[in-house]
């Protein structure tokens, strides 16, 4: 038997920050990650200097990586980290700072993801994403994720019995709660009809299951709660989190992620159930995948996905509030930054501190990461439960 | 069942000729075992020696027991259909101009799962189907599922038709009509639904055999040209080159002996200037319009046909200079191919064993009929391959210069 997992009590989640979200930017990923830095050193009233840890995510820093991007931004860390996992990136950011400030390698460690969006950013990402993607998948038309995740929708619709109107009434649930928010670039509410009735893009997929690509940035810095305390920041805490690549190779398509695999052990960490969670955020590129979180991570069973969306309502003030801020379905899609949506919003939920609609009583949230379809599946899976800090 | 092609309508000359754009065409270097196969028409998988995993896409180690005793063997691409979708957008122009685009998830029965394009008679996953390895416009190999029985006009399907180079319903030149390859070429390009086939013959006071029989067949015009002669071949380009869909070059000059058995270098030089230079010139008279016309419509300019000869990878000393005026054609055959690919115009080589023709006389049997060489021709057109060994012999030359090119060279030296 595996050795028990050390928690996480000493960590706090402070000072979430957003770089407003544009469809086009003539701005570099740098400039992007600057601004998020100093939205958190803002945030933190603290000097740059203190910052001694710092973690980037990007699709568009090439050809930097978070080496260069120290001397552009004038850091001098004792502590380097680049995640290039797309969608999984801000779970697996906040579990290596988490274990950094705990052991003491780093006081203050910076999270961020930050991407560029030029008009043709989105077709030079898909044709160099992987070696498995150029040579099996991009040479067949697929539009970049679009075929790969139809793929996936045409198997668990079948498989499942899940239709379209499912998939819908999360799309439009989560339109409703980025009205509220102010950084979503989908201003107007979407109704059921004009979801269903969209233009293909791959079938089945039409225009409102795909996340629009855009250019912004997200962040969080992680440090020890009582660094927190002393610099007087509200923050969440980690109860429990996973992390699993290429979780289920042996599958002949995917229909579950990593999550089923690890499961247990997050909730056994964590201390709480799915039972306990008074809020969800998804990785959301697709309505499927958001299906597949919800059956992962126990709150259902495998194939019970459809019957859940069709018994829950999913606003911020419904039954079941997923994805608070509109997800990237509404809010956009910032590359990597992607994410870091959902933990970003997480924190701000748990810390009482929304930009938009709040969860009513928010204790305890739990995030989820999926992220790179580097050939017919996403690879990466990670989740995290946060706890409002009740000490603070 | 796909819609049989209806006979083309003519061009409307106010239209603007589309320009050829190609699907993606990168590859990581092991990726090209692929291609390789798909040259040759066959799907073939990386399988491990070492635990006997089979894998796809490609990789530089097992998967399974990370050996890296891994070797490409064939499969028979039977599956099952797990899931479909229908792309309608896509960020690159060649599918954009061909959107909606149907592809698959296939379940390979040896293993792997796949992404393929999906023949439109597929029935709705799940379902079985066969997985083919073609080469699509950019020379590449992709995979194509196609249904597990053969359905009515399966190769008219529209995304079937976008890797072949189907005869059907294309305009046709042949070099030289006037041998018995030539002829048993137009006869079957004739029968395989050719439009037009325009037959080239250098000495048009001249009557040669089977010259009526070849008149009679509907879609044949004879066409003088001489391959030699830079003029005759320019001014044939000038009059039919932009209707040329497919070129297939049968001219060929072919004498006996190598270097010690005959004196000075005039049947050496006949045959460089039929062999090498009649493709040098026919080359940059009709490449530049076919490269033009390789997106034009559904009956595009599609292929480039070159009859070389197996003596042409390693020297058959009996047939000495001939062997060596092959040999350069296949280089340049090799040329043609790169300045073609940018425009999506397969370059065929077919690499036959001696024909059955009088040049050939002195050659012990197996000899490939002029008919079998045709059928070759025609199949190498309609599955879109690029490399053909047509025959026994060829096949065996080919296994020898695979296995130990200097053995087989030896081995020549000796007959």
């Amino acid at each position: 038997m595996a050795a028990a997992r050390a928690s996480y009590d000493e960590v706090a989640l402070a000072v979430p920050v957003t770089v407003p979200y544009v469809r086009y930017s003539i701005r570099s990923a740098h400039w992007f990650a600057g601004r998020a830095l100093a939205l958190m050193i803002e945030g933190a009233g603290i000097d740059k200097a203190r910052i001694d840890g710092l973690c980037i995510s990007s699709f568009t820093l090439a050809p930097d990586t978070a080496v260069g991007l120290t001397q552009h931004l004038g850091l001098s860390p004792r502590w380097l980290d680049h995640i290039p996992m797309g969608g999984a990136s801000g779970i697996v950011a906040l579990r290596r700072a988490a274990r950094a400030v705990q052991c003491g390698d780093a006081e203050i460690v910076a999270c961020l993801a930050a991407d560029a969006n030029h008009p043709d950013t989105f077709r030079l990402n898909l044709s160099n994403f992987s070696q498995f993607a150029q040579d099996a998948v991009y040479p067949y038309g697929a539009g970049g994720a679009n075929a790969s995740f139809a793929l996936l929708t045409d198997y668990y619709m079948r498989r499942y019995g899940a239709r379209r109107e499912d998939f819908g009434k999360l799309c439009v649930a989560q339109r409703q709660n980025a009205l509220r928010y102010p950084y979503a670039l989908f201003k107007k509410p979407l109704t059921l009809e004009e979801y269903l009735s969209a233009r293909p893009i791959a079938e089945p997929l039409r225009l409102f299951d795909c996340v629009m690509p855009c250019a912004g940035a997200e962040g969080l810095l992680v440090m020890r709660r009582d660094t927190a305390a002393a610099l007087r920041l509200p923050h969440a805490r980690i109860l429990g989190t996973i992390e699993r690549h290429n979780g289920f190779p042996a599958d002949p398509i995917q229909f579950r992620g990593g999550w089923a695999r690890d499961r247990d052990d997050l909730y056994a960490q964590a201390g709480i159930g799915p039972e306990d969670i008074d809020f969800v955020e998804t990785y959301d590129d697709y309505p499927v995948i958001n299906l597949m979180q919800i059956e992962d991570l126990g709150f259902c069973g495998k194939g019970e996905g459809p019957e859940f969306v069709r018994a829950h309502e999913f606003t911020v003030a419904g039954s079941f509030p997923l994805n608070t801020s509109g997800g990237q379905l509404s809010v956009g899609q910032a590359g990597a930054a992607g994410g870091f949506l959902g933990l970003v919003e997480a924190v701000r939920q748990l810390t009482g501190k929304p930009l938009g609609a709040a969860v009513p009583e928010a204790a305890f949230g739990l995030v989820s990461g999926f992220g790179m379809i580097n050939y017919d599946r996403g690879l990466c899976s990670g989740a995290a439960v946060l706890a409002r800090d009740e000490a603070a | 069942m796909s819609n049989p092609a209806p006979r083309p309508k003519r061009k409307n000359p106010i239209l603007r000729t589309r320009l050829p754009t190609l699907p993606p065409h990168a590859r990581s270097r092991v990726a090209l075992g692929l291609t390789a196969a798909a040259a040759l028409g066959r799907l073939e998988l990386q399988r491990c020696r070492n635990c006997g995993a089979i894998q796809y896409p490609p990789r530089e180690t097992c998967h399974i027991c990370l050996s890296d005793r891994l070797v490409w063997e064939p499969q028979d691409g039977s599956g099952e259909l797990v899931s479909e979708t229908v792309v309608h957008i896509s960020q690159e122009l060649f599918f954009r101009e061909r959107a909606p685009w149907r592809l698959g998830l296939v379940r390979l029965d040896c293993g792997p799962s796949v992404i393929a394009h999906l023949h439109g008679d597929c029935a709705a996953p799940p379902t079985r189907l066969r997985v083919l390895n073609c080469l699509d416009r950019a020379g590449q190999a992709v995979l194509v599922a196609i249904p597990e029985k053969e359905t009515p006009n399966m190769a008219e399907d529209r995304q079937l038709r976008e890797m072949s180079c189907d005869p059907r319903n294309r305009k046709i030149l042949v070099t030289d009509g006037k041998t018995a390859v030539g002829q048993a070429i137009v006869a079957q390009l004739a029968a395989a639904g050719a439009e037009i086939i325009w037959v080239g013959y250098a000495e048009p006071w001249k009557k040669f055999p089977g010259f009526e029989r070849i008149k009679t067949i509907p879609q044949v015009t004879l066409m003088p040209l001489d391959v030699t002669d830079s003029v005759s071949v320019k001014e044939l380009a000038g009059e039919i080159g932009v209707k040329v869909d497919i070129l297939v070059n049968t001219a060929e000059h072919h004498r006996a002996f190598g270097i010690a058995a005959r004196a000075g270098t005039e049947v050496a030089r006949a045959e460089m200037e039929v062999n090498y230079l009649g493709l040098l010139r026919l080359a940059q008279e009709f490449g530049p319009v076919m490269r033009a016309r390789g997106a034009d419509g559904r009956n595009n300019a599609v292929a480039w046909v070159n009859l070389l000869s197996i003596f042409a990878l390693a020297n058959y000393p009996p047939h000495g200079t001939f062997s060596a005026s092959k040999a350069a054609a296949h280089s340049l055959a090799q040329c043609l191919r790169a300045e073609m690919l940018p425009s999506g115009i397969r370059v065929v080589n077919l690499y036959p064993g001696p024909v059955d023709d009088e040049w050939n006389q002195l050659i012990l049997p197996p000899k490939l009929a002029p008919a079998a060489l045709a059928a070759a021709v025609v199949k190498a057109l309609q599955d879109g391959v690029e490399d053909v060994y047509p025959g026994d012999i060829a096949q065996d030359w080919l296994a020898r210069w695979r296995d130990n090119p200097k053995a087989l060279e030896r081995e020549l030296a000796q007959s």
